[in-house]
C-alpha cells in the first residue's frame, strides 16, 4: 500500500540524538532526493474501459429506471469531470427491491443446495479478477484513489472476500456445530464510499454464502463500481432478486434501513449516521450489525524498529488518502524518540507523490469529495487554532480537482478536535508519551475502538499492549492490514459485529 | 415460613424472631438505597409479614455502574482458571443456602417443589459456567489463514459494564441464568433484580459476597426497572445492556437512549420453561454475546 522507497540518506538504527548537523544534512539531502527525481506520467491505460452515459437501478435481474425519473451525476473527484448519471432510488424503489429480494429468497436462495450458493459466489469472484484492470480503473476514477492502491489492494481483496465466503455456504453446520445456523431472510446494507467495490464485497459475500437476499445501497459519490458488480452478478445468472443495487443519497439509505421487509441491516459510515440508525431501528427486532468511524491509536516504542515504523506509520495514514475508518491518524510517540521519527517521517512525507490517482506513480491521490475536502479544511484548521504545530509538504497539486497536500501536526494535546475526532483525511496527529501505561491511557481515552497498532522490538510487550487497547484490530508491527480470513470490527463507538472470518458468519445467521 | 422466626408465640419463653433488613449489594457492601426509600414485599408462605425492600435510584445505579467499571480491570485480567475457581465457589455458596433460597422463593410465591427445583437448577446453573471459564475462549478464536507472512489470530475480550434486566420469573434461576454468562466472560455487571421477587435476589447477593467474587463485578438493585433502566441505558460507561421480559415499550425506549453510545442491546423474553433448559442455557451462545472479538496482527519473517 505504500512503496518501498526509504528516504533516510544516512543512519538508521533508532539513533534518538544525532548531533543536529548531521540532522540537518540528512534533511537537505531527502528534500533533494524528493524532488530531483523526476518521474515520466505513467498513466494506467482507460481505453478498454467502458463507462455508460446513464446507469439505472438494479432491481429483481433487470435494470429499471428509478420512478421519480430522477438522476444524479457522478464526478471524478481528480478532474471534476462528470463520468455519468445514475439513478436515485425513491422509497418506492427501494420497496421494489425489497420485494424483489424477498420473492428471491423464499423462491430460490433459500431452497438452493448450499453447494450450488457457494458456486454462484465463486462465479462473482472470479468474474471479478477477470475483470479486475477494469475495475481498478473505475474505482480510481470515480473515487480518486491511487490506481496503485485500486489495483492491488481494493480489487484483489474483494474477489478473495467472495472467493473466501464462497467456500462457507455448504459449510455452516460445521461454523457453528450444534446451534442450527439460519440465515436472517433480506440484508439491506449501505455502504460508504472509502473503499466502495471492497465495501460492497464485505457486504454482500458472508450474507449470500449465509443464505440471505440482499439490497445494497452504495455512497452517492461512488456507485460506479457497485454498478458494475451488479453487471456480473447478472452475467453470473445469479437467480433474479438475490442481489439488488439501489443508488442514490442519504435518503435512498434511510429508505432501505427502514425498510419494513427487511430483516438485518448492515451499515459502514460514520458514527453519527450509525447512531441514527441504531435509535431507528429500536423497537423493530431487525438485527444490525455497525462498523463506524475511528480514531486509531498508532503507538511507536523508543525499542520499535524505527524505519519499519516509519513505513507503516505513513501507509496507517496515507494510504487512500486517510480515508480510512481504520486510519492510524494518531501517532503515540516515546518522548525519546520524537524527534528523531518526526525527522525521518518528514523526509518520507516529501517522497510521496500526489496526483493522478491513474498514474501509477502516485501515492496520494483526489480527497474524495468536495464535502469532504471541506471537513478536513474544517479540521486542519481547528488544530492551527488550538495551538497545534502543522507540517504539510510542499508539492505541486492539480488545478482541478479535489486535494489536500499530506500533513501532520506536532504538539497536539488530548483535548484538540483533531485529537478526537476522526478527520477522515490525510491528516496525521503526533502526541508523546513517557510509560507504556500512558501509552495505553492515551490510546484508549477516546469514543472509538476500531484499531491501533503499536511498534516495538519486544514480543512480550507488544501482546502485553495488544491486549490492552481496546480496539477490534490490533496490529503489532504492521498497519492497514486486511484479509477476508480476519475478522474486522470495532469496540465501542466504533460499532458492533465483525466482517471477515468464521465470526463474520455471525451476522447474517440465526443461531440456536 | 420465615427462617427461625417464631414471634408468634405466646409463651414467655418462646424467642423473637431476628428479621433481616435487606439490602442490595453494590461494589462488595450491602447498601440501602441512598434515596432511603423502599418497596414494601409481601410473605406469601403464610407468616404474612410484610418486608421493606430498597428502592433503587438514579443515583443509586451511578453508584454501581461506577463500582462495575472500577472492578472491570482486575476482574477481566484474572485468569480465567480463577474466575472459574470463584464461579465453582459461588455455587458451593448457593449449595449452602438451598434451605434459604429456597425459603425466600416460596415467601415470594412459589410451592416448595418449585422453589427447590429453581434453586437446585440455579446451582447447577454455576457450576455449568464455572465450567466454561477458561473453555469458550478456544471455541470463540480463531488462527487466520491470511494471504502473506502475517501470524493473525482473534480472541474474545470482555464488553465491558453489562447492565442487565433480569427476568420477573424465575427470579432466581433467571438471574443468576443471565448473569453467570456476563461475568464468565469477565464482564462486569449492574443487576436489575426481578420486580415480582426482589427479596430472592438479595439472598443471592449474599451467596456471591462470600464466595472471593471481588467487589463490584456483580452489583444487585432492586427497585422499579421503569425509572432506573432509561439512566443506565443512557449511562456513557455502560458497553451493553441484556434486558429479559422488559415490555416492548420500556426496551424500544432503552435501544433509543443505547443508540447515543453505541451500546450492545440483547432484548429476549424466554418463556420459564426455557430457563429451566440446561442444554440451551448454557450454550456457548450465551457468553458469545458479551464479548468482543479482537483480531492481532503480527509479521513474520526471520
Amino acid at each position: 500500500m505504500s512503496d518501498k522507497g526509504t528516504a533516510a540518506a544516512g543512519g538508521d538504527g533508532g539513533s534518538p540524538r544525532q548531533p543536529s548537523a548531521a540532522r540537518d544534512t540528512a534533511a537537505d539531502a531527502a528534500v533533494v532526493f524528493g524532488d530531483a527525481w523526476r518521474y515520466a506520467p505513467a498513466p494506467e491505460g482507460r481505453d478498454h474501459v467502458k463507462i455508460a452515459p446513464r446507469y439505472d437501478l438494479f432491481i429483481g435481474g433487470a435494470w429499471r429506471a428509478p420512478e421519480s425519473g430522477r438522476y444524479l451525476d457522478s464526478i471524478s473527484p481528480s478532474t471534476e469531470e462528470k463520468l455519468c448519471e445514475f439513478a436515485e432510488a425513491s422509497e418506492r424503489d427501494v420497496d421494489l427491491a425489497v420485494q424483489a429480494a424477498r420473492a428471491a429468497y423464499e423462491k430460490h436462495w433459500s431452497r438452493l443446495r448450499p453447494l450450488e450458493r457457494g458456486k454462484y459466489i465463486y462465479r462473482i469472484a472470479r468474474a471479478l479478477q477477470e475483470k479486475s484492470r477494469e475495475l481498478a480503473v473505475v474505482e480510481s476514477l470515480d473515487g480518486g484513489k491511487p490506481i496503485k492502491e485500486s489495483r492491488d489492494v481494493d480489487l484483489p481483496l474483494a474477489a478473495a472476500h467472495f472467493f473466501y465466503y464462497a467456500g462457507w455456504a455448504d459449510k455452516l453446520e460445521h461454523a457453528f456445530p450444534g446451534r442450527d445456523p439460519r440465515p436472517l431472510g433480506v440484508a439491506g446494507q449501505v455502504i460508504p464510499w472509502n473503499f466502495p467495490l471492497l465495501m460492497a464485497a464485505w457486504k454482500l459475500a458472508p450474507a449470500l454464502a449465509a443464505g440471505n437476499t440482499c439490497v445494497l445501497k452504495p455512497a452517492e459519490t461512488t456507485p460506479l463500481t457497485s454498478l458494475l458488480l451488479a453487471k456480473i452478478i447478472e452475467e453470473a445468472d445469479l437467480p433474479p432478486g438475490v442481489v439488488n443495487v439501489v443508488t442514490g443519497a442519504g435518503a435512498t439509505g434511510a429508505a432501505v434501513v427502514g425498510h419494513p421487509g427487511v430483516d438485518k441491516v448492515a451499515f459502514t459510515g460514520s458514527t453519527e449516521v450509525g447512531k441514527r440508525i441504531q435509535r431507528a431501528l429500536a423497537g423493530t427486532g431487525k438485527r444490525l450489525t455497525l462498523e463506524l468511524g475511528g480514531k486509531a491509536a498508532n503507538i511507536v516504542f523508543e525499542d520499535a524498529p524505527l524505519d519499519q515504523a516509519v513505513e507503516g506509520i505513513i501507509g496507517g495514514i496515507f494510504f487512500n488518502q486517510g480515508h480510512v475508518c481504520c486510519a492510524g491518524s494518531r501517532l503515540l510517540v516515546e518522548e525519546s524518540v520524537h524527534d528523531a521519527l518526526l525527522l525521518k517521517l518528514r523526509e518520507r512525507m516529501a517522497t510521496l507523490r500526489v496526483g493522478d490517482p491513474l498514474d501509477k506513480n502516485t501515492d496520494v491521490g483526489a480527497i474524495n469529495s468536495r464535502a469532504q475536502l471541506e471537513k478536513i479544511q474544517e479540521l486542519v484548521a481547528a488544530g492551527e487554532r488550538e495551538g497545534a504545530a502543522r507540517f504539510s509538504v510542499s508539492c505541486a497539486l492539480p488545478q482541478r480537482g479535489y486535494w489536500f497536500a499530506p500533513t501532520l501536526f506536532t504538539g497536539v494535546a488530548q483535548s484538540h478536535r483533531i485529537a478526537r475526532e476522526e478527520i477522515f483525511g490525510p491528516v496525521l496527529s503526533i502526541l508523546t508519551f513517557r510509560t507504556p501505561e500512558e501509552a495505553i491511557e492515551k490510546a484508549n481515552n477516546t469514543m472509538y475502538g476500531l484499531s491501533a497498532g503499536v511498534w516495538t522490538s519486544k514480543g512480550s510487550k507488544s501482546f502485553w499492549v495488544a491486549q490492552r487497547l481496546r480496539a477490534g484490530v490490533v496490529w503489532a508491527n504492521t498497519f492497514n492490514k486486511l484479509d477476508p480470513s480476519s475478522p474486522f470490527g470495532g469496540y465501542k463507538e466504533s460499532g458492533f459485529g465483525r466482517e471477515g472470518g468464521r465470526q463474520g458468519l455471525l451476522a447474517y445467521l440465526e443461531v440456536d | 415460613m420465615a427462617l427461625g422466626d417464631q414471634d408468634s408465640g405466646g409463651e414467655a419463653r418462646a424467642r423473637v424472631g431476628v428479621r433481616k433488613a435487606y439490602k442490595m449489594f453494590v461494589g462488595g457492601a450491602f447498601v440501602r438505597s441512598e434515596s432511603g426509600r423502599y418497596t414494601q414485599v409481601r410473605d406469601h408462605s403464610g407468616a404474612g409479614a410484610v418486608e421493606n425492600i430498597p428502592r433503587a435510584s438514579r443515583k443509586d445505579g451511578r453508584d454501581a455502574v461506577l463500582a462495575a467499571a472500577g472492578a472491570l480491570g482486575g476482574w477481566s485480567a484474572r485468569a480465567a482458571y480463577n474466575r472459574g475457581q470463584i464461579l465453582y465457589r459461588l455455587a458451593e455458596m448457593l449449595e449452602a443456602r438451598r434451605a434459604e433460597l429456597a425459603a425466600s422463593l416460596e415467601r415470594g410465591g412459589l410451592d416448595a417443589g418449585a422453589a427447590e427445583r429453581e434453586v437446585v437448577s440455579a446451582i447447577d446453573r454455576a457450576v455449568a459456567y464455572a465450567g466454561w471459564a477458561d473453555k469458550y475462549q478456544s471455541l470463540f478464536s480463531s488462527l487466520n489463514p491470511v494471504s502473506g507472512p502475517h501470524f493473525t489470530f482473534t480472541v474474545p475480550e470482555p464488553m465491558g459494564v453489562v447492565v442487565i434486566a433480569a427476568p420477573p420469573r424465575p427470579a432466581l434461576l433467571g438471574l443468576a441464568g443471565a448473569l453467570l454468562p456476563v461475568i464468565t466472560a469477565g464482564n462486569t455487571c449492574v443487576v436489575l433484580a426481578s420486580e415480582a421477587d426482589p427479596r430472592t435476589a438479595l439472598v443471592f447477593g449474599e451467596a456471591l459476597a462470600t464466595s472471593d467474587l471481588p467487589g463490584g463485578v456483580v452489583n444487585l438493585l432492586t427497585g422499579q426497572l421503569a425509572e432506573v433502566l432509561p439512566h443506565l441505558a443512557a449511562h456513557m460507561e455502560v458497553a451493553a445492556l441484556d434486558l429479559h421480559g422488559v415490555d416492548a415499550a420500556l426496551a424500544k425506549r432503552l435501544e433509543e437512549a443505547a443508540a447515543a453510545s453505541v451500546k450492545r442491546v440483547r432484548a429476549r423474553s424466554l418463556g420459564e420453561a426455557e430457563w429451566f433448559d440446561d442444554g440451551a442455557a448454557t450454550s456457548p451462545r450465551w457468553i458469545e454475546r458479551f464479548v468482543e472479538m479482537k483480531t492481532i496482527w503480527h509479521p513474520v519473517g526471520p
